[in-house]
């Protein structure tokens, strides 16, 4: 079998190796150990509490939404849920971290091993193993561009609570990696315990990256820290690995280092060595008892699990009819696959899928809005496909009707047979028109016919025509059907 | 002297509520006797109108007749209790002026229940020491002295507490006790010295030592006074997550004297090597006395006693190490500048902390780091556990175990403060009451040959302060401990 995910070398094919830890802050109005607010772009240090801020005596109180968040996750990535985990003092000094310690979770986390299954090119799924998920405190953040000499530190995220979704080395290649993170955050935001949102670093992945022959053992690994969109995820994937196999090309060897992703020139640079790495002295913090819940805590959770995108996507398949492609990019995010059920009720689901993703998703694509922003209702769409189905308009006119509702703006005012009917776009159903119409065509155009006879792909061609003579309201296939018929190229 | 400074807790408590004097009158006789008393050195912090503040707050209510449990006493606070609007330093440099903008839950229940405050009191610095010689305010004198008249330690790391209720500088002193520090102060000073179970007072707004261990106390003239001082001070917490949820009972109700019947355990191995006759002899002399109230005297082994010092000496580091992080220089008390932040850090943290903080700091840091976690801060966790079930192995034979508080009375200013391991061992009954978080109460029982007092401990079973403080009771009372310190330190 060979290697797609292979990448060639000076000196041979090579493989890459990946595994992923992803923070993932949890959804909830209060941080993880204190009740000060988590919202995003506060002013700085206005959600601090004297907890956040390690005032002397200050005690943390563990944050019984977050703890079900974790618990939440570890279900949607069927995942083992340790019902008995400790919460562990991480101790390195910095001048955004207030406590000298970062609250985590060491040898005993919330969760356990789990798994995703990440949906690739052409339809392919791949099982990535989840080694652990654990709860964090987030630290603050240093800002060294408020001042020529000082730099500030704002404490609004200090204490913030993230999950550390941990990956083993299971992914071969930056599109891999890419899925994974999609998915990931798929998942998450089915279940509502990540907004998932990355340019306000609600999601961000250390990408560890090695390089090795295929069938050889692991190589020395290098991780790539705080990496923040999916795109630079693939960049400082691609790049990483291209350094590391021109090191060992080279007659180097690979020093296992921090690094740090420049999205300015798509590189990576070395942040800190091994021997420079912290020794953290990870021991229980003695505030905290360790963390227990009963199994009905567990149950209660995983009896209000929402349907998540692998069991949509079967069903949408299994359901629908509906192609693995179309069925994953409809489950995609929760609110455009409700969309496109809202759509669907009853009516032809193939074609409203098209219609959802040939013209809904492409046209927010492209106009920068989110489902929920969308001039055009699931059921105007629904609508419109009826009208589509029952040859009312050709798919032409409906995607030409789609656009005249998607401009009519938010308001959502005219029903797409209300637009066909003012419009005039009706499609021509009556052979006798068209049969004029055809006739015309042919009588205007004899050399054509001539090079038809020949060449009976010419027949597009006469086809084209009538429809621009009618204004695309012609139902296509009679005209087909009629220009052959004229031409004398019937089958 | 002042008769309204002789009382004991109870005393002035229903002298205030018989309206023989005011909370003025209390208040302010205890803050002209605090303000002759800089010899002592106990207060770091004299808080005047304040006190004066709260006792007219305190009248009032009690003209009302709405008096509450601590109504108008005027109390001294350790300075490792945050208080609002007051300096709290830990006796620290490094937190220089730092004033706390809230108040811990521990003295905010005292005020709840109408106390009042005349300061904040000297200790060890971040509370570690066993002499109060570690003070960024300087030692802190024991009003004891012995016939060489040489000034003597109060024990620590409550010392400021110890001094100022044996010198009557307040009716009664907030402490906190992580290895011994209420009660082996308490014992150099012929009071009385509480340390709860573990969980029963919260350490919100207490500056941390050491979390696992850490519990306030108070420091009292008698065990009736520790019972009331305790159920104030006693709470539920939710902003501590050590706090146990349980009703805080009536202490002093359970003064009864009755200990009929109820076992003692007399542990073998707190029989140390080179212990003082005159220490073995008192606590002969303790299960005489409490076999004579009728007790039955239980021989107990504590066989990982031996181990519980090692033990203590690396996990309290361990978490101090961690605990004291914080103080960075970089959002409250001092900073040294520096030419990058790791200078600032290294600079601030050096002028900040004292010898032995440091020294803790280091050893602490030492033993939660890679490749020395296991054989340090594991093992000694390990060791911690096997102390906590010889005590659970013990009470199944016993109901309160008896043992000296110190080998040895209080000694001179400067004598141990060169040796860190010698000033250690002065911890070694005490701590094993910490490592199993159980409560623990030094009762004055005697004078050794210099006239210096000894106490006697008990150690309770977990939320057995009831049963603690009825034993004590009958200590106290068979002892008829009336020695007093004279006032050679005041300027009066």
């Amino acid at each position: 079998m060979t290697n797609k995910n292979l990448i060639a070398g000076a000196t041979g094919d090579w493989e890459i190796v990946l595994g992923l830890e992803v923070h993932a802050q949890v959804s909830s109005q209060a941080k993880l150990f204190s009740g000060a607010a988590t919202e995003f772009g506060a002013e700085p240090n206005t959600q601090v509490s004297l907890v956040d801020a390690a005032m002397p005596g200050m005690l943390p109180v563990i944050n019984q939404k977050c703890v079900e968040q974790a618990v939440r996750t570890g279900l949607g990535l069927k995942a083992q849920i340790n019902n008995y985990s400790v919460f562990d003092r991480k101790n390195y000094f910095y001048p955004d971290l207030p406590q000298g310690y970062q609250i985590s979770q060491f040898q005993q986390p919330i969760v356990g091993e789990g798994t995703i299954d990440i949906d690739l090119d052409g339809g392919d799924v791949k099982t990535v193993r989840i080694e652990r998920l654990h709860l964090e405190q987030d630290a603050g953040k240093s800002l060294h561009d408020q001042h020529p000499s000082m730099s500030f530190v704002d404490l609004n995220r200090s204490g913030v609570a993230l999950m550390e979704i941990v990956s083993y080395p299971d992914m071969r290649s930056a599109a891999e990696a890419q899925a994974y993170v999609k998915k990931l955050r798929a998942i998450l935001r089915y279940l509502g315990t990540c907004d998932g949102n990355m340019e306000q670093g609600s999601l961000r992945a250390d990408v560890n990256v090695s390089v090795r022959r295929p069938g050889d053992p692991l190589g020395t690994r290098c991780e790539i820290k705080n990496v923040n969109s999916i795109r630079f995820i693939g960049q400082a994937i691609e790049h990483e690995a291209r350094r590391q196999i021109d090191i060992i090309e080279d007659g180097g060897t690979i020093a296992q280092e921090t690094r740090l992703f420049d999205p300015k020139n798509g590189e990576t640079r070395s942040m800190r060595s091994k021997e420079e790495a912290h020794d953290y002295r990870y021991f229980p913090d003695p505030d905290l008892l360790p963390l227990s819940f009963s199994q009905e805590f567990v149950d209660t959770i995983a009896a209000s699990l929402p349907e998540l995108p692998d069991d949509k996507k079967a069903r949408f398949i299994a359901d629908y009819g509906l192609s693995p492609y179309d069925a994953s990019v409809l489950v995609s995010e929760g609110e455009n696959a409700d969309f496109f059920e809202a759509a669907a009720a009853g009516r032809d689901a193939k074609a409203t899928a098209n219609m959802v993703i040939g013209s809904v998703f492409a046209g927010l694509n492209k106009a920068g809005l989110s489902i929920s922003q969308s001039p055009v209702s699931a059921d105007q769409v629904g609508q419109l496909v009826d009208l589509q189905s029952n040859d009312t308009v050709s798919s032409r006119i409906a995607k030409e009707v789609f656009e005249l509702m998607f401009e009519q703006g938010p308001d959502q005012g005219k029903d797409p047979a209300v637009i066909v009917e003012e419009k005039g776009l009706k499609q021509v159903t009556d052979t006798g028109a068209i049969e004029a119409a055809v006739d015309e065509v042919i009588q205007a155009n004899p050399d054509k016919v001539e090079q038809a006879r020949e060449r009976p792909k010419m027949a597009g061609w006469f086809v084209g025509q009538v429809m621009q003579a009618t204004g695309g309201k012609a139902n296509p296939q009679a005209v087909n059907k009629l220009v052959m018929q004229k031409l004398g190229l019937e089958e | 002297m002042s008769k309204l400074t002789d009382l004991n807790l109870a005393q002035a408590r229903d002298g205030l509520r018989d309206k023989q004097f005011s909370a003025r009158e209390l208040t302010q006789a205890h803050i002209e006797r605090v303000a002759a008393a800089d010899k002592l050195n106990a207060y770091v912090l004299q808080t005047p109108e304040k006190a004066l503040e709260m006792a007219d707050a305190s009248d009032a209510k009690i003209a009302q007749g709405e008096a509450r449990p601590l109504e108008g006493i005027p109390l001294g606070i350790k300075d490792l209790f945050c208080t609002k609007g007051v300096r709290t330093t830990a006796c620290s440099n490094i937190l220089a002026e730092f004033t706390p903008p809230y108040e811990s839950t521990v003295t905010g229940n005292l005020w709840a229940d109408g106390a009042v405050m005349l300061g904040k009191l000297n200790n060890d610095e971040f509370a570690m020491g066993s002499s109060n010689e570690t003070s960024r305010f300087g030692a802190v004198i024991n009003p004891w002295r012995g016939a060489d008249q040489k000034p003597l330690v109060p024990g620590g790391s409550s010392g400021g507490s110890s001094s100022a209720v044996a010198a009557r500088l307040g009716i009664a002193a907030t402490a906190t006790d992580t290895g011994g520090s209420i009660r082996q102060p308490a014992a150099f000073t012929g009071t009385v010295g509480l340390k709860p179970t573990y969980g029963r007072c919260s350490r919100w707004g207490v500056v941390a030592f050491a979390s696992s261990l850490d519990q306030a106390g108070p420091i009292t003239q008698t065990v009736r006074d520790a019972a009331i001082m305790l159920g104030s001070m006693a709470s539920y917490d939710a902003k501590d997550s050590t706090s146990v949820n349980l009703p805080v009972p009536n202490y002093e109700a359970a003064l009864t004297g009755d200990i009929k019947g109820l076992r003692v355990g007399i542990p073998a191995e707190y029989r140390v090597d080179n212990m003082p006759s005159e220490i073995e002899a008192l606590w002969q002399q303790g299960i005489d006395w409490l076999t004579q109230a009728g007790a039955e005297i239980v021989d107990i082994s504590l066989p990982h006693t031996k181990y519980a010092l090692p033990a203590y000496y690396i996990i309290a580091p361990a978490e101090a190490s961690s605990n004291l992080a914080r103080y960075d220089g970089v959002r409250y008390g001092m900073r040294v500048a520096g030419k990058d932040i790791d200078d600032m850090y290294a600079s601030t943290r050096a002028a900040g902390f004292g010898d032995e903080v440091i020294r803790r700091i280091m050893i602490g840091t030492y033993a939660l780091s890679a490749g020395y976690y296991d054989a340090y801060y594991v093992k000694a966790l390990q060791v911690r556990r096997l102390i906590a079930e010889d005590f659970t192995k013990a009470y199944e034979k016993c109901d309160v175990v008896l043992t000296p508080t110190t080998p040895s009375s209080a000694f001179a200013i400067g004598e141990k403060s060169d040796d860190p391991l010698e000033m250690y061992l002065n911890d070694v009954f005490t701590v094993t009451g910490n490592l199993a978080g159980l409560p623990g109460i030094s009762v004055p029982a005697g004078v050794d040959a210099k006239g210096l007092p000894l106490g006697l401990q008990l150690i309770g079973k977990t939320f057995g302060e009831e049963d603690l403080l009825r034993v004590a009771g009958v200590l106290e009372t068979a002892a008829q401990f009336t020695a007093r310190a004279d006032d050679w330190w005041s300027a009066e």
